[in-house]
């Protein structure tokens, strides 16, 4: 399965555009970053290639908006995007998690204690594979704003949460994606811990009115780039 | 060609996508020695992190559709984690050497705007002594924080600190891949 190319290292990040762990604007990284220096770690086969997903044990789940046929209060939304590497290529047949609140903001979990309505028709979790050509595709429901404890008054902007894992574990990414024109984004020190402007905004998502649906669903776009290869082997 | 996309942390919520079988990586029917690997998280207070999402891979034995070879698992009110899964052989490392038997594991949490990474290797496996990544670590009390110890017959454990303790407990190595 895994040829020279799946067995090649993966480039640095860029630097600015992944977040540090130690955010002061973000009170929970305070006693859980690390203190001492990270070791390095040149890329060995446990590094370079990752755990692939069959649809058959890890089945899909492309409709997040209805529970039993019935179908969740609030937004009705399509978001589609194209996950390549940092060359270019399409990154196919890999698995994409997604979580998020309802409309009101409210996640089905024990541990969100936030007064607003829990939906029983909308299903906070999703899952879908990329095809060939890397575009991915699900259908769900705008998720709603809501407040947390990092500081006064804080609330979150509207985000999906993602997970996506590439073709190796050190290209593993866990993110966010918002929606354009959200004022709570300027205030937000999740988002704002990239330090990178241009790698933040790429965070927010786009109106895309060529997946949007008649009498349907507005859409929109999100694409996705995970971590290339350093090596660029001989190819076609 | 822009860059990788920007990290961000998984959250307290993250449990939406937890399915507790996924902490059994030999549930698919592999063949192999079972082993566990438990063990827990505590933050820079001493205090368990009780929402985390622990993620085990592991590049050996070969995955396929008996064994996906990646597990994960979360933490719970005691900061507590638990995997079954099929033990590692060594796997190649660079140049012409080996490296000991090892899982790759990933942190992600509250907190965590992008994962920690570290290793679990196997207390007293003679191929500790030539690998490269725990030759790299001095501190023998850093290096220690790599290794999980026996707990019994295929039982280990490993508890992973993710900052220096308040009475100078050694913080968890953690790596820059
Ligand atoms: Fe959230």
């Amino acid at each position: 399965m895994q040829g020279e190319r799946e067995a090649a290292p993966f480039r640095p990040y860029p630097p600015g555009t992944q977040p540090a762990y130690d955010v002061p604007g973000y009170g929970s990284t305070h006693k859980r970053h690390p203190q001492e220096p990270l070791v390095q770690l040149p890329h060995t086969v446990t590094e370079s290639i990752g755990p692939h997903f069959s649809s058959a044990h890890f089945p899909p789940i492309p409709d997040l908006s209805l529970v039993d046929g019935k179908p969740a209060l609030g937004e009705r939304i399509i978001v589609h995007g194209r996950i390549t590497d940092e060359d270019g290529r399409p990154v196919s047949n890999t698995i994409v998690e997604i979580w998020q609140a309802n409309a009101s903001g409210r996640y089905q979990h024990p541990g969100d204690q936030h007064d607003a309505p829990i939906d029983p028709n909308f299903r906070g979790e999703g899952r879908v594979y990329t095809d060939d050509q890397g575009w991915y595709r699900f259908t769900s429901i705008k998720p709603g704003a809501y407040p947390w404890r990092n500081h006064h008054n804080a609330w979150r902007p509207n985000h999906i949460h993602f997970s996506f894992f590439g073709s190796g574990f050190a290209a593993r990414l866990i993110t966010q994606m918002y929606f354009p024109g959200d004022p709570l984004l300027a205030l937000d020190p999740i988002f704002l811990s990239i330090p990178d402007q241009g790698a933040r905004n790429r965070l927010v998502c786009a109106l895309d009115m060529t997946v949007t649906e008649p009498e349907w669903a507005l859409g929109y776009r999100f694409d996705v780039v995970l971590r290339g290869r350093e090596a660029t082997p001989m190819e076609s | 060609m822009p860059s990788a996309t920007s990290s961000q942390t998984i959250g307290p919520f993250w449990h939406l996508i937890e399915h507790p079988e996924w902490a059994d990586l030999t549930r698919f029917g592999a063949a192999g020695s079972k082993v566990t690997l438990s063990g827990s998280i505590t933050d820079g207070d001493g205090n368990p992190v009780t929402d985390a999402a622990v993620e085990l891979w592991q590049s050996d034995p070969p995955s396929d559709e008996s064994f996906p070879g990646f597990g994960r698992c979360r933490t719970d009110q005691r900061g507590e984690f638990r995997f079954t899964t099929i033990k590692p052989g060594p796997v190649p490392g660079r140049g012409n050497a080996q490296q000991a038997p090892h899982f790759a594991i990933a942190l992600h949490a509250r907190g965590l705007l992008k994962a920690l990474m570290t290793r679990a290797y196997f207390e007293g496996d003679p191929l500790n002594e030539t690998d490269q990544l725990l030759s790299a670590v001095e501190d023998p009390r850093r290096r220690g924080t790599l290794l999980a110890r026996p707990e019994g017959k295929d039982r280990w454990r490993l508890d992973i600190r993710l900052q220096r303790g308040p009475h100078g407990e050694t913080e968890t190595v953690f790596l820059d891949i």
